[in-house]
């Protein structure tokens, strides 16, 4: 049931700097549970305090926007990709 | 006819040919000088004596269709003769050209006046199929704004005003700092102190003078944002402030225009082309911006320094194709770079029904007015 996520490069401090990190979990929902018991500090980074995902985050499930499907209850079965993607702030100026 | 390993056809066939949707390949095979009294539209052009050289890019394939013309009928044959002995299988010549054509009462497309300077300039573009004189009229027609004269803009703009898009209107309210030569490379150690818009136009004049620049010394703000866009036919977005890019977002929705997204960050970058009606807008992506303690940018995290680069031309690169009509726009797809795995990655973007911007309540109540 190993799925792996992406994390991106703006969170990955809170990750301990790992681009990609192994979680389980048959949903959405319980691949970024477990993520966010083993990386406390990313939890607020990515959920509301009642716990849906903050509106400026984007999940994307092998390719797709969580939101257009079944949310945290969309299904993740083991080798699949998650991909987080908060709003990005840089032009580089 | 097609023991020749050809079929002829008359001009009235020709143009139901063009009009099917097995539309042939059209290849005027006149001398340069016939090709600007005029030549039909769609066409690419390769001299006889060049296309067996010419038709490799121009046709990959060796089973596409091909329609050949020139100015009576005898040159196309000939062509044709040259390229069944290539291995095209699938060619037709235009008895009569252009000459038949006309007579028959369809159109011929008044060749656009580039200068002999201009032919020379875009000769590259003049070669390809789907820019062509008609492409790179386009271009010098269009008008490209770009917010922010930065990491993403200065290379965008370069390339945008090295492939002649005739109007750039650039906005940004910075000045030049050394810090920022080691990606911005409009900019030069010089200029160090000038205005950001006042160096690009610079740079931009140097490198071509068929670009009208206009260089906006100041800031985007929902106040000034529909008159910088007016006109304007596609922005190069390179904001870094969630402000300016919401406010651009709801005007270009409102206007109808696109924008190309981008951003980066110290390896990575991302890209997608904002299409209002064909796609989602930034408001579908992100209904509401981060706190920005939340959303940290290069200026404390870093970036290297040709990311901006790449990125800014793959925006450039977009903008062409919007300009132009040609390929596959990155609508709906957004397109992430990460350079030290040397990977892209493409997630598939969607219209929010609900978005507050672009949704149908939007557009009912007009509210991103
Ligand atoms: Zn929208």
């Amino acid at each position: 049931m190993s799925v792996s996520v992406r994390i991106p490069p703006v969170l990955r401090a809170h990750v301990g700097g790992v681009k990609v990190v192994q979680m389980s979990g048959a949903t959405l929902g319980e691949v970024l549970s477990a993520l966010v018991v083993a990386h406390a500090d990313l939890r607020e980074q990515i959920f509301e305090s009642d716990g849906a995902l903050r509106r400026w985050v984007n999940v994307y499930v092998d390719g797709a926007d969580a939101r257009h499907l079944a949310g945290l209850e969309t299904p993740t079965p083991a080798g699949i990709e998650v991909v987080i993607l908060p709003a990005m702030a840089g032009g580089s100026r | 006819m097609t023991t020749k390993g050809f079929t002829e056809v008359d001009a009235n066939a020709a143009q139901q040919l063009l009009a099917s949707p097995e539309r042939p390949i059209l290849i005027d095979v006149r001398e340069q000088n016939e090709w600007d009294a005029g030549y039909l539209h769609g066409a690419t052009h390769a001299p006889k004596g060049t296309i067996s050289f010419a038709i490799a890019n121009i046709a990959p394939d060796k089973s596409a269709p091909i329609l050949l013309y020139c100015a009576g009928g005898v040159r196309s044959a000939a062509a044709a003769e040259t390229l069944a002995g290539l291995g095209y299988t699938n060619l037709r010549s235009m008895a009569g050209g252009i000459k038949g054509w006309s007579e028959a009462g369809l159109p011929v497309v008044e060749t656009t006046t580039l200068t002999p300077e201009q032919k020379s300039r875009y000769s590259r573009h003049l070669l390809l199929p789907g820019v062509g004189a008609e492409g790179q009229a386009k271009l010098l027609d269009a008008r490209v704004l770009l917010v922010g004269a930065g990491g993403l803009g200065a290379p965008a703009a370069l390339y945008l005003a090295a492939a002649g898009v005739g109007h750039l209107r650039i906005i940004d309210f910075d000045v030049v700092e050394a810090s920022n030569l080691q990606r911005q490379v409009i900019h030069t150690t010089e200029r160090v102190g000038m205005p950001k818009v006042e160096s690009a136009a610079v740079q931009i004049r140097a490198l071509n003078p068929d670009v009208q620049v206009e260089p906006i010394n100041g800031a985007l703000t929902v106040d000034n944002v529909a008159s910088l866009l007016d006109g304007v036919d596609v922005v190069i977005d390179g904001t870094d402030t969630f402000e300016a890019r919401y406010a651009l977002n709801d005007a270009a929705v409102k206007l109808g225009i696109p924008v190309v997204h981008a951003g980066v960050f110290r390896f990575e970058g991302q890209l997608t082309v904002l299409a209002p009606g064909r796609g989602p807008c930034y408001r579908c992506l992100h209904p509401t911006p981060p706190p920005p303690e939340m959303a940290p940018g290069c200026g404390v995290a870093g970036v290297l320094g040709v990311l901006p680069g790449a990125i800014g031309v793959l925006q450039a690169t977009e903008a062409l194709k919007l300009l132009l009509g040609i390929g596959e726009p990155l609508i709906g797809r957004l397109l992430l770079w990460d350079a030290l795995e040397g990977s892209f990655t493409e997630l598939t973007v969607q219209r929010d029904p609900h978005c507050a911007a672009c949704g149908s309540a939007a557009t009912a109540k007009g509210v991103q007015s």
